[in-house]
């Protein structure tokens, strides 16, 4: 059998041909002139796999925090500067907190940037969305790091 | 009720046609059912409620960590001003709050750890369903488990010793 009898032509395309050519169907993202020449990167995919790496970290992280603070001998009633100031002594919990503010920080931004993509329609809406999220997002990481970096167990 | 695509970018609702004893007269000529255009709010079956749950949580953690990055830049400041802000936070309503702040951390990284087997697993696809049946039955025990930590000390001050 071959190819062409085994594509069954409708009655509707059956009826275009060089003489009477199909409708052109505009692409729903046509390339504009600002559209760079190569757009082959693969930002996206590795956006994708972030998530999910950042994710598996993050449950151990996140969890043991939790338990930690929230769980383990008293919760938060025992929580104050003291208790602080002893967890930051060691940089095995330095690098804990560390770690976990880069990803979850991380992951979460790029998770508020799918959100706003999803829903902020206007263009320039959605971009301003994603300058005001980027802008709070490094000032939250910046400052937590010289936080872990800077603490003084003797501020007074 | 089922869905239809018709492979173009519309989807339709098959809403199955009345029958016999519901019309009060015979089977609807289209055995089938009849297809009418899907309105704009698609109510779909529990991958749905899970992916709004997943991401309802997602940002509900977001604003929380901002926030809770600022209480502890606290510790800069003065070891007052940081013991003032965490007294705040051992009052019964604040309890409360963490307690869902806990129940939507759990539910974003054991349905998170789902999504990622559905992903990568082979078979994954296949028990999307029962994995999340699965994520809601650890879900359950982690937060009767941590109920007692994380809400007695509410549960004094309002209820005494
Ligand atoms: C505890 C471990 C965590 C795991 C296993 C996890 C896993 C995931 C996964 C797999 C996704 C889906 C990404 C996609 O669909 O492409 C996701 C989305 C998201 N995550 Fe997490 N995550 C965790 C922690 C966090 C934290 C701490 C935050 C907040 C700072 C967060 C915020 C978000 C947001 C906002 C989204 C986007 C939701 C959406 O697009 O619907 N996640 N997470």
């Amino acid at each position: 059998m071959s190819v062409e009898s085994s594509v069954d032509l409708t009655a509707s395309s059956a009826a275009y041909g060089p003489d009477n050519p199909a409708p052109v169907i505009e692409p729903p993202r046509a390339r504009t002139k600002r559209t760079p020449r190569n757009r082959r990167t693969n930002f996206e995919m590795h956006a994708w796999l972030f998530m999910r790496l950042s994710g598996i970290v993050l449950v151990v992280l996140v969890i043991g925090h939790l338990l930690i603070q929230l769980v383990l001998d008293g919760g938060v009633s025992r929580i104050g500067f003291a208790f602080v100031a002893g967890r930051w002594a060691s940089p095995f919990w330095q690098v804990w907190d560390l770690l976990m503010l880069w990803l979850a920080m991380i992951h979460g931004t790029n998770g508020m940037r799918t959100v706003i993509n999803d829903y902020a329609e206007r263009d320039n809406t959605r971009f301003w969305l994603k300058m005001l999220l980027y802008t709070a997002s490094v000032f939250t990481i910046l400052l937590g790091t010289l936080v872990i970096f800077t603490f003084d167990p003797n501020i007074r | 009720m089922t869905r239809r695509y018709d492979g173009r970018g519309r989807w339709s609702v098959i809403r199955p046609g009345p029958t016999d004893s519901e019309a009060g007269r015979p089977l609807s000529p289209h055995p089938e059912g009849i297809s009418v255009p899907a309105g704009t709010l698609y109510r779909g079956r529990e991958g749905m409620w899970s992916w709004v749950a997943h991401r309802v949580t997602g940002v509900t953690i977001f604003f929380f960590l901002f926030v809770h990055v600022l209480d502890t830049a606290l510790v800069r400041v003065s070891p007052e001003a940081y013991d003032t802000v965490i007294a705040s936070y051992k009052t019964p309503l604040v309890s409360l709050m963490e307690y869902g702040l806990v129940a939507a951390v759990l539910f974003h990284a054991l349905n998170g750890l789902r999504l990622i087997a559905v992903d990568f697993w082979g078979n994954g696809p296949r028990y999307q369903r029962q994995m999340l049946w699965t994520v809601m039955g650890i879900w359950l025990v982690l937060m009767a488990g941590a109920a007692y930590p994380v809400l007695h000390h509410a549960a004094e001050i309002l209820f005494g010793e």
